[in-house]
């Protein structure tokens, strides 16, 4: 028996016949998620990255989505952005884009605010409708700060994007403890079939499938699950190794050649399958399962050690997982078992050993939680599904602890803190994009000080109109920059590493302001893709997003992810 | 100065719009050669050139997008397919009214309608339909398709259509490919850089579940819908053609298979499984399309304009993979060019066989090998003719073959030519007796 009610003889319903292709991938949980959710796009500059993003976000069908944007529609808008028309000239261009992109999906619900940001922000608890914030560069620092701070307070996940020329990078601010549970871990990284700790059902399992096995015909010989052939000779091997397991590699690989001498050649095929299969399996299955340190992480946090009557219901799970394995040694079992060859019956009753040990794990953790809701006086429960998700992915949880993207502040340097000795080994690495992000901070740091007028209103965006000087200056910022860092960090940079650094990042701030803050649409299309994907990892809570920062180099296909 | 450029007539208002694109092509970069003359030259050029999209789903919708809006005024657009509604979560220039339509078409004319200027001519067939001289007129071919085989075909037919006495014969082939949040972009000079024949170990096909699996042991729920797919179909409604686009077929194999997962307790057989498995579904989503198709569009347009290096320049990179699973991942890398491959090599490949098994089981691997992928060869050796599909005497003849031990039929080491109907090439491979 396997314990599940047969489905509904019908079809999809037309929603999911829609979003077929991508319920493959997160899910109705991450479906459901993605309708809850509200984006706000804080537009500015050209205003295509932003767009971009908010196309790949409509087209999947996010719930609901609000532009902010003062800009009038020009002419040049209708070169690099697709979702506005000639007919628009002279609009908001925040009217225009929301309109075209809500024909992309009847299901979203679309509207837009054209007053300016300035105003916008004064008001309290403007920004409190939004589940998440996405601001495009530029815009000026007290405006990001506030932002940030917002993103700081009221935990909502804000995006930073700055995309000009054949470059771009987006930062992300989420909250302080962002756990993922459905982390989506690579099949083949996943299997643990415990074959060093079997409990007794699988032993007595083994013992009866293994029962007589040189005796057997060839048929059935060759029909025993590899997981049995490696538990039985496992057992024989301990027999004359001090009831010890093979314990080093010369050991396992001096195992696997046993297994391999138990197949038969005498039979029609010449070689058995199953053994195929168990020698292949060795090295992989017998070692000692040990915590990923990304999952320790998340057992020695401070939120998992001290719970409250407010901890969240990952962190009542995470404890009593956590008190569970200290108590058997072991996280709770997945209760999966791969493809293998077997009879039929015989691997439907292997699933079903796996799967009650599963089910017997579960009720214990389930126990556990329910202990420490009513020690600590929680009204409200956690849901017997999410503790059951939570012991199938223990192993591969992960945390992802938030925190503030860089503003720049006129006249302050750049800081960075616990980063900047990593920040400083990425300076004289070839594959670190960090430089890039060090010219983009230059950058903002020359809007901040720059205004493109005597009215000091709109900054100035260098290389708008004197590409030369403008880098020149640029140039100057981005050197301040590095060497603020190097003393940061309290290190030197030996030359030649430092002059490479040096006229490497002249280069990535000369190619910007070649630009002259003008985005191309493929730069803009491309990172528009980057953003969203993360926007729909942070919403779904599905899959492990970026951890902080990410630079896509155009000019060389390339990207880096960097914490700072 | 928007109401300014609004009032503008003619030109002067049209060149205005391409102010940002403009810019960029107007000066030079650090990474630009000191030879590259930025400004009216580069403009025009990319405005002349005429350039191929293979595609017009999830991927070409982006790149039509992307070309039309990076300065590009020629576009043709090849497709067959017509818009179908799981196509609406990602191929943002259709609408539910346009089901049934062909893709090219609406494709087409959506982009020309929302980027003025530009000319999108659209092809609604196949592109083995196109000769020589079709293919011939495009300075490069932008790839987005979700087929292996089509990628073959016009990649076989670049590297044919090359000769060395004329440079305008190098049709530069730009590939984009996704799956799930997976995805890479390659360039591919043909035959100067590795192709995408080269590179055909890396897209292996996935494993075939043996046939007595299916048929005896079924152990997972998707060996019961192979069953009901492969097995009770011809069982029971052979002559009735499968069309795996009709609810009504796929509901009888849903049905079908989950009888069959009852009978042996197997638990998991739904709807969206059977047409996942009997529709070979791969997960597509808009943000990864977005993704690999600007990466492909960027690179057109760095090839067309010179305005910075791109991948595929002999002996530098040109291919990049991306993952978006785990945070984000790329690795741009050359992938070195085969000299044994069989559409740009010059040597025949080696191709280690067992010499006891018989020709039809030699057969039957070669559409599995990741190198070969071949589903209908015909074999022959210089001497003689080992196997023809097709036509029917040749293949009643040399059909006793079949049955032959391979060392009974060609001498360790012995070069063969294999030929499919789904190219226009012959493969040479040198069979290996494996010690």
């Amino acid at each position: 028996m396997t314990g599940t009610t047969p489905p509904i003889l019908q079809g999809p319903t037309s929603k999911e016949k829609k979003y077929d292709r991508q319920l493959r991938l997160w899910a109705a949980s991450g479906q459901a998620a993605l309708e809850e959710s509200h984006i706000l796009l804080i537009n500015s500059g050209p205003g295509v990255v932003g767009v971009e993003t908010l196309k790949n976000l409509v087209l999947p069908g996010i719930g609901n989505f609000t532009i902010l944007d003062s800009t009038i529609v020009s002419e040049e808008d209708l070169g690099v952005n697709f979702f506005l028309e000639e007919e628009q000239l002279g609009g908001f261009r925040a009217e225009h884009t929301c309109n075209l992109l809500k024909e992309l999906n009847p299901d979203v619900q679309g509207s837009y605010i054209t007053e300016r940001i300035e105003s916008f922000l004064l008001k309290a608890d403007a920004l409190k409708p939004y589940t998440l914030i996405l601001v495009t560069a530029p815009i000026a620092p007290e405006l990001l700060s506030k932002l940030s701070a917002n993103a700081e307070t009221s935990a909502i996940p804000t995006f930073y994007i700055h995309c000009t020329g054949f470059y771009s990078h987006f930062s992300i601010h989420l909250p302080p403890a962002f756990p993922i549970v459905d982390t989506h871990p690579d099949p083949e990284t996943t299997t643990d079939l415990r074959l060093l700790a079997p409990w007794p059902e699988l032993s007595q399992y083994t013992a009866e499938k293994t029962s007589g096995l040189m005796e057997m015909n060839h048929h059935d010989h060759g029909h025993v699950p590899y997981l049995c052939l490696l538990l039985y000779y496992l057992e024989e091997w301990k027999k004359t190794h001090d009831g010890q397991v093979p314990q080093n590699y010369k050991e396992k690989t001096a195992f696997r050649q046993t297994v391999s001498q138990g197949a038969r050649t005498d039979n029609a095929e010449g070689g058995e399958e199953n053994y195929d299969e168990a020698v292949a399996a060795v090295l992989k299955s017998l070692n000692p399962a040990e915590l990923k340190s990304s999952v320790k992480e998340v057992f020695d946090a401070s939120e998992c050690k001290l719970l409250t009557a407010d901890s969240p219901d990952f962190w009542i799970i995470a404890n009593a997982i956590w008190s569970f394995y200290v108590a058997r040694g072991a996280l709770p079992l997945p209760g999966s078992v791969p493809d293998m060859k077997a009879q039929s019956a015989d691997y439907v009753q292997l699933q079903n050993v796996y799967k009650s040990k599963a089910r017997a794990d579960l009720s214990e953790v389930l126990q556990r939680v329910r202990g420490l809701e009513k020690k600590l006086g929680k009204t409200k429960t956690a849901e017997e599904k999410e503790v059951e998700l939570f012991c199938k992915n223990a192993a591969h949880i992960k945390l992802v602890r938030g925190r503030p993207f860089h503003v720049v502040q006129p006249g302050k340097g750049v800081k960075w803190e616990d980063r900047a000795k990593a920040a400083v080994q990425g300076l004289t690495n070839p594959e670190s994009l960090i430089l890039i992000y060090i010219a983009f901070l230059a950058f903002d740091i020359f809007t901040s000080t720059h205004a493109a007028d005597a009215l000091g209103g709109a900054a100035k965006i260098p290389g708008e109109t004197d590409a030369e000087a403008d880098a020149e200056k640029v140039t100057g910022i981005a050197f301040k920059i590095i060497d603020d860092l190097i003393k940061e960090a309290g290190t030197v940079v030996e030359d030649p590493d430092y002059s490479e650094a040096k006229s490497k990042a002249a280069e990535f701030v000369q190619e910007i302001v070649r630009a002259g803050g003008a985005e191309l649409h493929n730069i803009a299309a491309l990172t528009g893709g980057l953003v969203s994907q993360e926007v729909i990892k942070v919403i779904t809570k599905q899959y492990v997003p970026v951890d902080n920062t990410c630079i896509f180099d155009g000019v060389r296909s390339k990207t880096s992810v960097l914490r700072f | 100065m928007a109401a300014d450029s609004a009032l503008t007539n003619g030109a002067d208002s049209q060149r205005l719009r391409w102010k940002y694109l403009d810019r960029i092509l107007s000066r030079p970069g650090p990474f630009t050669d000191p030879d590259w003359e930025p400004g009216e030259a580069v403009i025009e050029g990319l405005s002349r050139a005429k350039i191929l999209v293979i595609g017009a789903g999830g991927l070409g919708c982006e790149i039509l997008k992307n070309l039309a809006l990076s300065g590009f005024k020629d576009i043709h657009v090849i497709d067959m397919d017509t818009i179908d509604v799981s196509n609406l979560n990602r191929q943002f220039l259709f609408r539910h009214a346009d089901v049934g339509k062909y893709k090219a078409d609406v494709a087409a004319r959506f982009v020309e309608k929302r980027v003025k200027g530009v000319k999108i001519t659209p092809y609604c067939g196949k592109i083995q339909d196109k000769d020589e001289d079709y293919y011939m007129q495009f300075a490069m071919v932008v790839c987005g398709l979700d087929s292996i085989e089509a990628r073959r075909w016009i990649n076989a037919t670049l590297v044919g259509l090359f000769n060395e006495e004329d440079p305008d014969s190098l049709k530069p082939l730009i590939d984009g490919g996704t799956e799930g949040f997976k995805g890479q972009a390659r360039v591919v000079f043909p035959t100067m850089t590795s192709c995408i024949e080269c590179q055909l170990d890396m897209h292996a096909p996935r494993a075939a579940v043996p046939l007595c699996t299916l048929a005896t042991i079924p152990r997972q729920p998707q060996h019961c819908i192979e069953w009901a797919h492969i097995i009770a179909w011809e069982e029971e409604r052979k002559d009735i053609t499968l069309d795996t686009d009709d609810p009504e077929h796929i509901t009888w194999l849903f049905q079908k298979a989950l009888k069959r997962a009852q009978e042996f307790n197997i638990s998991g057989v739904t709807y969206s499984m059977t047409q996942g498995v009997v529709k070979n579904i791969i997960p597509a989503i808009a943000s990864t399309n977005a993704i690999v198709a600007a990466s492909c569009c960027n690179e057109a347009f760095k090839l067309a304009t010179n305005s910075n290096p791109f991948l595929g320049i002999p002996e530098t990179d040109n291919y990049m993979m991306y993952t978006g699973d785990e945070s984000i991942y790329t690795y741009t890398f050359q992938h070195i060019k085969k000299p044994d491959c069989p559409v740009c090599g010059n040597l025949a490949k080696n191709l280690e066989v067992d010499s006891k098994s018989t020709l039809q089981e030699f057969i039957d691997s070669l559409a599995e090998r990741p190198e070969a992928q071949l589903k209908k060869p015909t074999i022959r050796t210089e001497a003689k003719s080992l196997y023809y599909q097709s036509p029917p005497a040749l293949e009643e003849q040399t059909r006793p073959n079949l049955s032959k031990k391979l060392s009974e039929l060609v001498s360790d080491g012995e070069e063969v030519a294999i030929q499919d109907p789904a190219f226009q090439i012959a493969f040479k491979f040198k069979l290996v007796f494996k010690k």
